[in-house]
């Protein structure tokens, strides 16, 4: 009996102890592959990183380009201009779903913001890449209709969910206090929301948005499918880029498995994994402030 | 009434006016969304499209249900265990303070990232090829992390007189987790599993590298497990939905690549829809069931 309970709980910790296992091990894989960059083929973290000269050598005696630049403005510029314009429009969202009718919200609007996050980010690629990129293209004028806007546009709705439940609930778990002590001052509904329950929520909805900036950053198929993949700088928000997700996807594939060229596609990976880590630093950060203040 | 307090209620009013505005856009959103992708599936409906051989998308959808059932296999019994651990024996100290922070980075990691690892260990290191195996236990480790704070969160919401009641009658905690808390879990648990089912059944980027581009099934040798061609080998490259939308759009392989991926994208809409649906009819039932209202 007693044994019987000892093999158990030895069996429990170890699944328990296996997710450090499997997280440590992620990171020291790439590590041990992303580094090769700098290690084996004597490139400096400066060149990745603020170089635009991308033209690695795809075999084993190095000696290419590997400024990753490009790729990493081409992901930052996209996932921003996603940002931009799902903010406002998650934020608002948000308030109609905790103030303004919380009763249509549960049987309608949650259920679609539930289904929005599920939808694959490969039907989103194909829509955009469908309808979007044509619709770019007819509206504006262009040659292709690949571009950071029509990128921005697909992340901005495969994010919205995320910030619009985060922030909701911040709102949600405001004290009821606050607002009817500002009814009870006289303040008009909008005046409780801009004045006294968007301030108050305020490091839910900055969590909401950086979660949402960090589900950007890692998409990699739906971007990859509007980018246009091109390997210069955007020079405007019409202008096709790429970035550093669908490089990995499009061309790992094709690179000499450890070669300068694979490796160097490794190392964006590392990078890919250090952001989403310090994402999640700051969402930290942000919690443990909000809990103090309380 | 003077000119300001006129303004504010004004701007009250075309506000609310905005904020219904901004909900109604969105419901719309989503019905042209769905009405969009399911209307284009149901316009190039063709029967042969749906057939089980190298024309249609039967192969893929049956290799997706396989490799969603096969990464579920492995990661139900880990996080359904590993959120016992968090729930029951984790004591507060950095220990548990590190799982919870390798929790947290295994559901933010971006899933090419897992890919790419999944690729490394799974297919690399083995010296293995593109397989199903290697597929599912890429989608595994991306839905460990759901599964495993779904079964915490659950377990911590058991009332605690469950749990002093079986102690009182001298249960072991082992008798009393698995015979009074965890049977209490399951519709919760089911809920997580069911919506980590759903994300691994449109998942493509992790698998792009560890589950191969290629669909070679032969339907009348399903019985011969070892053959490379049998569709319940695990360890054979097996294509599903979302790669092949994701092929079609680059490498346009057949002429009717893009109905392909139309009929794919309808399939895994009506899929997530089944599914949330599903978590959702499971989770109120459950509300019911706990606010002991009638069924």
């Amino acid at each position: 009996m007693a044994k019987k309970e000892t093999v158990w709980r030895g069996l429990i910790a170890a699944c328990g102890l296996f997710l450090i296992l499997l997280t440590v091990s992620i990171g020291v894989f790439l590590c041990y592959k992303g580094l090769g960059t700098f290690t084996l083929y004597k490139h400096s973290v400066w060149e990745f990183l603020f170089s635009s000269n991308w033209n690695p050598a795809d075999d084993f005696q190095g000696g290419g380009q590997v400024g990753a630049a490009i790729f990493i403005v081409g992901s930052v510029s996209i996932c921003l201009l996603a940002l931009l314009i799902a903010t406002p429009f998650s934020l608002a969202a948000a308030i109609f779903m905790a103030v303004i009718s919380p009763r249509v919200s549960n049987r309608l609007l949650q259920p679609a913001v539930e289904i929005f996050v599920g939808i694959p980010s490969v039907v989103y690629g194909w829509v955009g890449l469908t309808v979007l990129v044509p619709l770019i293209q007819k509206i504006f004028n262009l040659q292709y209709g690949y571009s950071v806007l029509a990128g921005g546009i697909v992340l901005a709705v495969m994010i919205f969910p995320t910030i619009t439940s985060v922030s909701a609930d911040s709102i949600r778990n405001i004290p009821l206090q606050y607002q009817e002590a500002a009814y009870g001052l006289g303040s008009t509904r909008w005046q409780v929301i801009r004045r006294v329950l968007v301030p108050a929520a305020r490091p839910g909805i900055l969590t909401g948005v950086i979660l949402g900036l960090a589900r950007a950053f890692g998409e990699a198929l739906a971007v990859a499918m509007v980018i246009g993949k091109m390997k210069a700088f955007p020079t405007g928000i019409l202008s096709p880029t790429n970035n550093l997700t669908a490089a990995i996807a499009s061309d790992m594939g094709g690179a000499a498995d450890g070669g300068e060229y694979n490796i160097a596609l490794w190392t964006m990976a590392l990078l890919l994994l250090v952001i989403s880590f310090a994402f999640i630093l700051i969402v930290r950060k942000i919690s443990s402030k909000g809990v103090r203040e309380r | 009434m003077n000119q300001r307090h006129r303004n504010a209620i004004l701007t009250d009013r075309v506000m609310t006016v905005v904020l219904y505005g901004v909900a109604g856009f969105f419901l719309l959103l989503l019905a042209a969304f769905t009405v969009y992708i399911l209307g284009k599936g149901v316009m190039e409906f063709d029967g042969s499209l749906l057939a089980f051989n190298a024309e249609g998308i039967g192969n893929q959808f049956f290799n997706t249900v396989y490799l969603v059932f096969l990464a579920l296999l492995i990661s139900v019994p880990i996080g359904v265990a590993a959120g016992i651990y968090m729930a029951e024996y984790a004591k507060n100290g950095r220990l548990t303070g590190f799982i919870r922070t390798c929790i947290e980075t295994l559901s933010s990691l971006p899933s090419i990232v897992v890919g790419l690892f999944g690729y490394l260990v799974f297919v690399v290191m083995v010296h293995g090829k593109w397989s199903l195996m290697a597929g599912a236990l890429s989608v595994s480790i991306l839905s460990l992390p759901l599964i495993t704070t779904t079964t915490e969160d659950a377990l911590r919401a058991i009332p605690k007189s469950w749990k002093e009641g079986s102690f009182g009658l001298g249960a072991t905690h082992r008798q009393t987790i698995l015979r009074v808390m965890l049977p209490g879990c399951v519709p919760r648990i089911i809920t997580g599993v069911i919506l980590a089912a759903g994300r691994g059944f449109g998942e493509a980027a992790a698998l792009l590298y560890t589950a191969g581009m290629s669909t070679d099934i032969n339907w009348s040798r399903w019985w011969k497990l070892s053959s490379p061609v049998c569709p319940f080998n695990p360890f054979r490259p097996g294509e599903t939905l979302a790669l092949q939308i994701w092929a079609s759009r680059t490498e346009a392989v057949a002429p009717n690549a893009a109905q392909v991926a139309d009929m794919s994208a309808a399939v895994l809409i009506i899929m997530v829809f089944v599914f949330s649906i599903g978590a959702r009819a499971i989770g109120n039932r459950l509300d019911r069931k706990m606010t002991g209202g009638k069924d």
